[in-house]
């Protein structure tokens, strides 16, 4: 993470960290985001939820989760590993090559919703759409995502926003869960104070 | 990561098992409607090869293409080299064509080594001379991952032609490096007499099958070549298949779970027979289908990410 040069005038500034949601926000978003899903979906039927490592796979489930608690329906749940379908795989050293699991029942003919923590220049989205048409054919695609930060770099849009973070460039957008981290948590890095 | 694939000693535990892991991804797009992945797009692969091969190069190819990579196949009858041409120009050739990876087989041992020094891309050896065939062994030990569940603490019966094989060369350094231990079996003739304990710890050898079989959990059997048969390593293939081969009642001594490996092609009736080979523990069919996924996985993690 590159923060911009402290101008030799001013004391040095300490890179800042706001928290965005706490917690219980977190949980809160997460239900609002399940009742959208009911109500744009007519109570979930055909759906597939798939989530996009590493965070949006313990999103999905939570959707899931949730989505079951409020209208006793059973959303399928899977996980579409996107490594081999970016645009940079050439500008690092090698990824390792994660799990895709799809539902038995596959996605052919379903909605499909793809599920990601952070919604940022839309490249991720893209090559999980391409992974997509490789393993099935959905009847459509949505896109629901825990935040929105901005600075797209592709006609992409999400369907459902947990929450919108006008950010700078230079800021990070940080997004820690229970699952994979110990504790629910978006923080911005790096903004001003 | 590393660059070259030359060796069963260039891997790490950890790499080696991060190239099985790789290859179990791969193989679930064997099982989808669109066989292919973009990782590669705009890559080229050349697979040199000067020796005959079958499966090894249609495995090579259909993995590069399932990445999505271009594919050039060069084989020695029918170029430059049969009017002379030398490994090094051969080389420079094909680095003038743009080759990011370079799939060789050849009948000298080392010859990928010389290649590695000569071109800017990876060298894949798919087997030179009696040295090393390092895809065979990793396709090998996932078959033996996927069957058994492990391979940390198996126990491996390599048996047969150990002396002049590149598979059983290159099967003992990746299994000990994996935590398998290995039993070479075959007549005094064809054994190695000096197993560097260095480099293949745990390794230890036996003249006699039949005492080896109750204790192992794969027997790997390996294919007797026909200029050996007459080349008086053993007196006659006869008393080799008697001796050394694999047939019903040898199998049924080996433990419930044990599986039956065979690198191919087999000589059936040899050190094998038709009842073993086809029997469900064999696995040398799954092999050859494990090997475009393992020759998939190596491909990608050579060529996949900016590793220059």
């Amino acid at each position: 993470m590159a923060y911009p040069p402290a101008a030799h005038s001013s004391p040095p500034r300490q890179p800042s960290v706001k928290v965005i949601l706490a917690a219980a926000d977190v949980s809160r978003v997460v239900d609002r985001i399940a009742h959208q899903i009911l109500e744009k979906t007519q109570g979930a039927a055909d759906t597939v939820l798939l989530g996009i490592p590493t965070r949006g796979v313990p999103l999905a489930r939570r959707l899931a989760a949730r989505i079951s608690t409020f209208e006793d329906v059973t959303v399928p749940v899977g996980v579409l590993d996107i490594t081999l379908y970016r645009d940079d795989l050439r500008r690092h050293a090698t990824r390792a090559v994660g799990p895709t699991d799809l539902p038995p029942d596959g996605i052919d003919g379903k909605r499909v919703i793809l599920v990601d923590d952070v919604l940022f220049s839309g490249r991720t989205v893209r090559a999980a759409l391409d992974a997509l048409s490789d393993v099935g054919r959905p009847a459509s695609v949505q896109l629901a995502v825990l935040v929105d930060r901005g600075h797209r770099q592709l006609p992409i849009r999400a369907d459902y926003v947990g929450k919108n973070i006008p950010t700078a460039l230079a800021e990070n957008v940080k997004v820690t869960l229970a699952e994979t981290d110990g504790a629910d948590e978006v923080r911005l890095h790096g903004g001003a104070a | 990561m590393i660059r070259h694939l030359l060796s069963g000693a260039d891997l790490d535990a950890a790499t080696a098992t991060q190239i099985l892991d790789t290859a179990a991804e791969m193989a679930t797009v064997a099982g989808r409607e669109v066989k292919k992945l973009p990782a590669l797009r705009g890559r080229t692969v050349v697979n040199l090869f000067y020796e005959d091969s079958t499966r090894t190069r249609i495995s090579f190819e259909a993995a590069a293409k399932r990445l999505s990579a271009d594919v050039i196949n060069f084989s020695a009858k029918g170029s430059s080299v049969a009017k002379g041409e030398s490994l090094k120009d051969t080389a420079l050739t094909l680095q003038a064509m743009g080759a990011d990876a370079v799939v060789v087989r050849h009948p000298a041992s080392g010859a990928p080594h010389r290649l590695a020094n000569w071109v800017d891309g990876s060298v894949v050896n798919a087997g030179d001379g009696t040295h090393e065939h390092p895809t065979q062994a990793l396709l090998d030990a996932y078959t033996m991952r996927s069957r058994l569940g492990r391979l940390d603490g198996l126990h491996v019966a390599i048996v047969g032609d150990v002396l002049h094989s590149r598979v059983a060369r290159s099967n003992v350094l990746l299994l000990s490096t994996l935590g398998a231990k290995v039993t070479l079996v075959g007549p005094p003739t064809l054994i190695p007499v000096d197993i560097s304990p260095a480099l293949a710890p745990g390794t230890d050898v036996s003249y006699d099958l039949d005492t080896v079989l109750p204790g192992v959990d794969v027997v790997m059997m390996l294919r007797v070549q026909r200029e050996r048969m007459n080349d008086s390593y053993f007196p006659s293939a006869r008393e080799y298949a008697r001796r050394y081969g694999l047939d019903g009642p040898r199998m049924r001594r080996l433990p419930e779970h044990a599986i039956v490996m065979h690198p191919g092609p087999m000589n059936r009736g040899m050190e094998i027979t038709p009842e073993v080979a086809d029997s469900p523990r064999s696995t040398i069919v799954e092999q050859v289908a494990n090997g475009v996924s393992v020759r998939m996985a190596v491909l990608y993690l050579l060529l996949g990410g900016n590793n220059r």
